[in-house]
């Protein structure tokens, strides 16, 4: 039953997504038809195919060690969009416990 | 020299010239931008002091004896690209409020070529979309019909162009977010081989899929535009080290000896009557123009829509996971942080965003991620390797850009209806192949009276972006459907 | 419960073994951190050292620190690990605020390296090996404080995050559990710090959280071959508390099975202040950190011209370099691993070794000895100072030949010191050379003899000890140079002894 097919609870803590009930049983016929059309991708033979890493053939793009004064920001300018600062630092809420 | 209404071409010329400064140009379009964009809200942030700050500065370096392939041509761009000193939403109120402090590596590109930034385009919520509608602020119209979607998710960046209030607009492309808008708004759409455009400043949605690309009334202009924004950036370690061949001053005139691939997959049997005629119609234009017509199979183009809807919600469920309250953007408190986490995700990101967001930590998780995300990846290699063996005997791919024009507001309201919008083009953005969309004419809606705008979509191999661009050209100079659909009426308001 | 208590009811470790294994984050030394171009420094004012990558930014982009990856292509050679030809970065997701991202870039399935051994050495001499699992590469987190009254998380009710240390990179080397005690793991740590401090790749401070250790910490019964539930202690800050920790913790999993308990597998906060490990099990879920190949990234490939060009750049490993001190030179282990813990010490003593034909331990004695005390006198290293590795050599070349006796070496080496030169020409300029001559100290020899005609008839009567004084009459009469044991043999055979 494709509403059944997502523990939409677990997801949405794994997420941090608070959702409210309605969204719940909204989401859930949605995902579960999507998650139908998904079925039909299983059907395709990948037995010896390597998975797409990278679309293009790049390898090996690395950047020398080295300081870029350019990119780096003002403080005021790191600070400026915070939603809470104190002093030089962005400010949260406790954090509870080891997130994870 | 008509800012409006002019090529980039054009109004670049005459700048670099001094036959009119830049800031002439900015003067002359401020006001009727203004009043167009009342009707049509493609942009949900203009920018004028900006723009003639940067005409100013233009006037100066040609004054100095620079010459700039953009040198005054006014441009808009997308509202997930980041332009320091303006608002950047990525069309959600997650950031409503959030101001850049830099500019993305495309953007500066452009500035630096002498464009002139009119301002932000509006979008689907974090590129989220194919009609515009899922952006968390206003709906953007589609110029040549009112009641109508422009299209998405670049939905600003098309019809701003299409109703003469930008001459070029950057978008960006993740399954066809520039194609289809294009197709719907009567104006080209090109979105390169993954990796010629830098990333650097384009807020990610998916990452191994995400392209920034140019909207123009022509193609010569799209192609003006590609040529400043391409090139590797040391800032993108996805960008591509490879060598840009110019494609603006290298358009053909004609498709002789040119093999055109129809795909037999995306037979013109499955569109309505008066779509079909059109994209009919197309084909037979390209044969005229001396192409040979070859059918060519892409039998796991089939398997697109799942592929796409497995990878990039997952790539996005963890792009999108920095916008948490902490740094920037919108905050809604909690007793702890996790609460906090919470409650600004649950407030700031809309309904589409967070299905994705679902599905692809779904996709991801403990115990599925074999199942989807890795199956996903390859299939994606399969599809890749199909469109390999197709150009071995074709040199483009023609196939329709929509399977029919612009929706009414509110039409597919149901997730998965809308997410096929994006059947044609979603193969050709898994291989990462160049691709773009040419106005091909119109059909009348079933829901409607009024033409409305059809894209023919032309996909060519990895990295033959110029090739791409004169087949394209080609057409458009034979045809010239764009203008031969009355201009839309807004422009005239 | 002490670990000393514990012997007291039963000896503990005839009945059980420990199995430890090792796991910590070393940060690298590079001048930008591992994905930008922020400078990568300890210190500074708090969010001064950021960008819009590692502030994570809507649109920003990482790109590698190529640094960073060949100081992981060379501790993983340094440890005899295998570095694969194929690696790529990774993303862990979860949410910390700490961590701009809420997902840090690692590497999960193709490390840079793999295996490898670390060789450490006991305080006793004993020898032991600890096997690596692997050594991967990612990036540290932001610092975040927390507004309490011990400045700890519990009980704060805000926290302030300062991301200077955002991004920088990390090497995370995790050992096998190999590892049977806490002198042991500790042991390890430390050839760890060594080594990594050799090659320069990090700092490695423990204080400046440059190094970072946890440790997995089970018991089973000796004889055993099945691993008991482990415990992963984390939260020490030194290397005495990781030696504390791990040695509390083992008593604690022992009193545990003692009661008939079960160890519970759980993270332990070790409490330094306490001398405990507290139970930090929070939630009952694992972490599910849906990793996925980092899409902003492109693979690795590791050629194997890459590796040799690497591998030909490695320094003697400090291990490598002990046992050639104590098997090669048979410098005990104490005086070895004095001379490993300071690089440019050991140096110079291999250079004054080669200079000096091999002659390790007479050299070490005078490097260890005078020269160390010199040094300290003046507070200065000895490889600053003025007495170069061929003077050395040439000093224990003429007290070996005896052309010198010791108290005139030991003022050689004072002049040394002070004005730096050749050993040769200070002996010639201050005629120290000793006196050893047969018939040149058998004329002094007879003089002494004639002038303490009762000395002599006290040593015929039996009085041996007075054979010192009579030696020291010798040597004041030749104001010191006389050889002394030349000295007393001619004394002797004179006496008819």
């Amino acid at each position: 039953m494709p509403t059944d097919r997502i523990d939409i609870r677990h997801v949405a803590r794994l997420a941090r997504l608070a959702l409210t009930d309605t969204e719940i049983t909204t989401f859930a016929p949605q995902l579960g038809s999507l998650m139908t059309h998904v079925d039909a991708m299983t059907e395709l033979d990948t037995e010896h195919v390597a998975a797409t890493a990278q679309v293009v053939p790049s390898r090996n793009v690395q950047r020398e060690d080295a300081i870029r004064p350019a990119t780096i920001l003002r403080r005021e300018a790191a600070l400026a969009n915070a939603p809470q600062v104190q002093g030089p630092y962005f400010r949260v809420p406790r954090i509870i416990a080891e997130e994870g | 020299m008509d800012p409006i209404h002019d090529s980039a071409r054009a109004i670049a010329r005459e700048v670099n010239a001094r036959a009119v400064a830049a800031v002439e140009i900015a003067d002359a379009l401020v006001p009727q931008i203004s009043r167009v964009d009342a009707a049509i809200g493609a942009y949900r942030e203009l920018t004028p002091e900006l723009m003639r700050s940067h005409a100013r500065n233009v006037d100066e370096r040609i004054a100095r004896g620079e010459r700039l392939p953009l040198a005054g041509v006014p441009v808009a761009i997308k509202d997930n690209m980041c332009l320091e000193g303006t608002h950047t939403t990525a069309g959600s109120k997650i950031l409503e409020n959030f101001v850049a402090p830099y500019t993305a590596t495309a953007v500066q590109r452009l500035l630096d070529a002498g464009a002139l930034p009119i301002g932000k385009t509006n979008l689907d919520e974090f590129a989220m979309g194919s009609s515009g509608e899922n952006s968390a602020f206003e709906k953007t119209k589609n110029p040549y019909d009112l009641d109508r979607v422009p299209g998405g998710s670049s939905a600003g960046s098309a019809a701003s162009v299409a109703a003469r209030i930008a001459t070029l607009s950057l978008g960006s492309d993740t399954g066809g977010s520039i194609r289809e808008p294009a197709a719907f708004c009567n104006v080209v759409g090109f979105k390169p081989t993954y990796g010629r455009v830098s990333r650097y400043g384009l807020i990610a949605f998916a990452s191994s899929l995400d392209q920034i690309g140019p909207f123009g009334r022509t193609v010569e202009d799209a192609a003006l535009a590609y040529d400043v924004i391409a090139g590797k950036d040391p800032l993108d370690a996805t960008s591509l080290d490879r060598a840009i061949e110019s494609a603006a001053d290298h358009l053909r005139g004609d498709l002789r000896g040119v093999r055109v691939g129809i795909v037999k997959e995306f037979a013109l049997s499955d569109l309505d009557g008066a779509t079909a005629a059109c994209y009919e119609r197309a084909y037979a234009d390209l044969e005229r123009l001396g192409a040979e017509l070859v059918e060519v199979e892409l039998p796991t183009a089939k398997y697109g829509l799942a592929t796409y809807y497995l990878i990039a919600p997952a790539e996005c469920s963890s792009n999108l996971a920095r916008f948490d309250g902490v740094r920037y953007g919108l905050r809604v408190d909690g007793a702890d942080v996790g609460e906090m986490y919470e409650r600004t995700r649950a407030a700031g990101f809309g309904p589409e965003v967070k299905r994705r967001i679902l599905i692809g930590t779904y996709a991801l998780s403990s115990g599925y991620y074999d199942a989807y995300y890795l199956k996903a990846q390859k299939a994606r290699t399969r599809i890749g390797e199909d469109f390999a063996r197709a150009f071995e005997r074709c040199d483009v791919i023609a196939a329709p850009a929509v399977s029919a024009p612009a929706f009414r507001f509110n039409a597919k309201s149901d997730p998965v209806t809308m997410y096929l919008m994006d059947y044609y083009t979603i193969p050709g953005s898994l291989a990462g192949l160049p691709s773009l969309s040419v106005p091909c004419g119109a059909s009348v809606p079933l829901d409607g009276t009024r033409p409305m705008p059809l894209g023919l979509q032309l996909t060519s191999p990895l990295f033959t972006e110029r090739a791409l661009l004169g087949y394209a050209h080609a057409y458009e100079q034979s045809t010239l459907h764009a203008e031969k659909i009355a201009a839309p009426e807004v422009c005239n308001a | 419960m002490t670990t000393s208590a514990m012997s007291q009811i039963v000896n503990p470790s005839e009945t059980y073994e420990a199995v430890i294994g090792i796991e910590c984050h070393v940060e690298l030394k590079t001048a930008s951190k591992m994905f930008c171009g922020c400078p990568n420094a300890f210190g500074g004012e708090p969010n001064t050292k950021v960008c819009p990558v590692c502030l994570a930014l809507p649109g920003a982009l990482p790109v590698p620190n190529a640094l960073a990856i060949e100081h992981m292509i060379r501790s993983g050679l340094a440890f005899g690990a295998t570095i694969p030809s194929h690696s790529k970065f990774d993303r862990k997701n979860y949410f910390y605020p700490d961590m701009p991202k809420n997902y840090q870039i690692s590497q999960y399935d193709m490390p840079l390296t793999v295996g490898g051994a670390v060789g450490y050495w006991l305080e006793d001499g004993t020898r032991g090996e600890c096997r690596l699992t692997r050594i991967h590469l990612e990036e540290d987190t932001g610092k975040s404080t927390h507004a309490s009254a011990d400045g700890r998380l519990a009980g704060a009710t805000s926290s302030l995050i300062d991301f200077n240390r955002a991004g920088v990179p990390l090497m995370e080397c995790v050992g096998e559990p190999d590892l049977r005690s806490a002198d042991e793991a500790v042991a390890f740590l430390e050839m760890l710090a060594r080594t990594f401090r050799e090659l320069g790749v990090s700092d490695v401070k423990m204080e400046e959280g440059s190094l970072r250790c946890d440790a997995n910490v089970s018991i089973r019964r000796r004889g055993a071959t099945e691993y008991g539930t482990k415990a992963e202690i984390k939260n020490m800050n030194s290397f005495r508390s990781v030696r504390r920790a791990i040695e509390s913790e083992i008593a604690r999993q022992i009193q545990v099975i003692e009661g008939g308990g079960r160890v519970i597998q759980e993270t332990r906060g070790w409490d330094e202040s306490a001398g405990v490990t507290h139970s930090q099990r929070s939630k009952e879920e694992a972490h599910d950190y849906r990793y996925f190949p980092d899409p902003d990234l492109v693979p690795i490939d590791v050629t194997a011209e890459t590796v040799e060009r690497v591998r030909a750049t490695l320094p003697e490993t400090p291990y490598a370099r002990y046992v050639r001190y104590v098997d090669t030179f048979g410098i005990d282990s104490k005086r070895a691993t004095q001379l490993v813990d300071d690089h440019r010490l050991a140096a110079w003593f291999d250079r004054a070794v080669a200079a000096a034909g091999g002659k390790a331990s007479a050299v070490v004695a005078f490097v260890l000895g005078d020269l160390a005390r010199l040094a300290n006198e003046n507070d200065v290293q000895l490889a600053d100072g003025k007495v170069t590795p061929e003077a050395l050599a040439e000093l224990v070349a003429l007290t070996s030949s005896n052309a010198i006796n010791s108290k005139a070496a030991k003022q050689v080496l004072e002049t040394l010191w002070a004005e730096g030169g050749s050993a040769k020409a200070i002996v010639e300029r201050e005629g120290l050379a000793q006196m050893s001559d047969r018939g040149a100290v058998e004329a002094i020899v007879d003089e002494v003899l004639a002038a303490n005609p009762n000395v002599v008839a006290d040593y015929k009567a039996g009085k041996t000890n007075v054979m010192g004084f009579l030696t020291g009459q010798v040597m004041k009469a030749s104001r010191g140079k006389a050889n002394p044991t030349l000295a007393q043999g001619l004394l002797k055979e004179k006496l008819g002894s």
